[in-house]
């Protein structure tokens, strides 16, 4: 349950595999994410819960992703996701583009273990055009005509995200980001870095364990302090400005990249990681 | 009395918001958001905003699901949405230029625009760069439709557009913008030069009015500080706080 390092941590995913990511704001693992792109796994799907960046980018700029399904790839105030947008003008990605709700309504869809899940929007648009998973039904409860979106269940291989909290019982503290818990309760297997990684049960602090994931969903977890840099995490720290600049400018080229790569990640890191 | 762009366009979009009882705004919209925080300080307690990712003012707690759901039950009465390119049917595109899926210019995605459009009653387009590369006469993606087939369940769209020149209101019947007014220091003419599609215009076009004395007073106090709250770049920029 409890892995030694990042590097056990990811080592169950494997090339092909298909893996959610939460938004900027949620707690994208990025430490746990360099050793992901470490093992040289290849090939991945990656499910945007609803949007992702630097993340995505990371693995897309080290080769690493065959599909990119989201409702928006961005860095925010720090611009374009520079990889990503390169490897759509170079047609290296398969590209899955979709809108916030449809991503989380498949998802839960995914965590009711049902096939699909009907919803609003989208009839009429380009999103829908492309997308050969999606199809129209007409409403079978309406009177008259309603036609509506069927959206294919999302099971991902993986869940993986960053945590302020987890317990040594594999218990982990979510806070406010409830789409963390949709994405362990409908993924076959969660991995989960955490800032910290106590011996008390949060289960049992009826505080706590509302916003707590229960350990049934959770596959494994490694600590990994300021496991989101240069991201931010709710409550724990604010988002390094300066080396997400930094990673903008770099990333435009990919020999750039490969020197952010190279640079690794900040001491604070290191000292966790060894 | 002296007034700044962000201003005006704060003004015009706060007129467009009167009466609405709850309005959410997105990321990174700062002039919309100040619009939504300027009608909920005139309404007297009758208008809730939420602002996406604002520590104070996103009284959501289920992930984020929760603001779709909102929307679907038609909780929310106003939202804003841009585009990369904008047409004159009112479509919208946030994907890029050229033929999808390997494009020329690639944008972030179409993030909620392809519920939200459709489900919130006013959603106001807005978007403060009106050139011919914005205001299009067919976008080359459709992230979300202007206006959907009889039958489709659509109790929502486009309620205007207001741009750095002008300010539209939208047809859903004609699917089409028709001209209401153009912000001082800008003409008929500068319009139709930066704009792709064809609109709809009255023989004599109001100047867009400038912002109310008390409602620029309001901006520039109490205003300014909860403003800073989701948005401090830009509350500093404009007002130095």
């Amino acid at each position: 349950m409890i892995a030694e390092t990042l590097q056990e941590l990811v080592a169950p995913i494997e090339s092909g595999a298909s893996i959610a990511l939460p938004p900027t704001r949620s707690g994208p693992a990025i430490a746990a994410t360099r050793a992901l792109i470490e093992t040289g796994a290849k090939d991945l799907h990656l499910i945007a819960i609803p949007t992702s960046g630097l993340q995505a980018d990371l693995l897309i700029g080290a080769g690493r992703v065959a599909t990119m399904e989201s409702a928006g790839v961005t860095l925010d105030e720090f611009g374009q996701a520079p990889r990503f947008v390169d490897a759509v003008k170079q047609g290296t990605l398969k590209l899955k583009d979709t809108t916030c709700p449809a991503l989380v309504s498949a998802l839960q869809a995914g965590e009711k273990g049902i096939p699909f899940i009907p919803m609003r929007g989208l009839i009429g648009s380009d999103l829908l055009k492309h997308r050969e998973d999606y199809q129209v039904i007409d409403n079978p409860f309406a009177r008259s005509g309603d036609p509506i979106v069927v959206l294919p269940a999302i099971v991902p291989d993986f869940a993986l995200f960053h945590a302020p909290l987890a317990d040594r019982h594999g218990n982990v503290w979510i806070g406010k980001a409830r789409e963390l818990m949709t994405m362990a309760h409908a993924a076959r297997h969660t991995l989960v870095s955490a800032e910290e990684i106590v011996d008390e049960d949060l289960m049992a602090d009826p505080l706590r364990s509302p916003a707590t994931i229960p350990a049934h969903y959770v596959t494994k977890i490694a600590q990994a302090e300021r496991g989101c840099w240069p991201l931010g995490l709710a409550g724990c720290y604010d988002l390094d400005a300066e080396a997400m600049s930094a990673y903008a400018r770099m990333a435009r080229t990919a020999e750039g990249f490969a020197q952010f790569l190279e640079d690794g990640p900040e001491p604070a890191q290191q000292v966790a990681a060894e | 009395m002296d007034y700044s762009s962000e201003e005006l366009l704060i003004c015009v979009i706060a007129r467009l918001l009167e009466g609405v009882e709850h309005i959410a705004v997105g990321v990174s919209s700062p002039i919309p958001g100040s619009a939504a925080l300027l009608q909920r300080s005139l309404s007297d307690g009758a208008t809730r905003v939420t602002v996406l990712n604002s520590r104070q003012l996103q009284a959501l707690n289920d992930g984020v699901t929760e603001l779709f759901d909102m929307a679907a039950q038609g909780r929310i009465g106003a939202f804003f949405l841009s585009g990369g390119q904008i047409d004159g049917s009112g479509n919208i595109n946030l994907v890029g230029v050229g033929d999808y899926p390997q494009m020329r210019v690639r944008w972030s995605g179409s993030f909620g625009s392809a519920l939200l459009y459709y489900l919130v009653p006013k959603v106001i387009l807005f978007r403060d760069e009106h050139t011919r590369r914005t205001m299009v006469e067919k976008v080359d993606f459709i992230s979300a439709p202007g206006t959907s087939a009889e039958g489709v369940h659509r109790p929502g769209g486009p309620h205007a557009l207001v741009t750095n020149l002008c300010a539209f209101s939208f047809d859903k019947e004609k699917a089409r913008f028709r001209l209401e007014s153009i912000h001082p220091g800008h003409s008929l003419e500068e319009v139709r030069d930066n704009t792709g599609f064809v609109f709809d215009c009255p023989d004599h076009v109001p100047k867009t009015p400038a912002p109310e004395p008390e409602r620029l007073a309001l901006l520039r106090g109490p205003l300014a500080a909860e403003v800073a709250d989701p948005y401090p770049k830009f509350a500093a920029r404009v007002w130095g706080v």
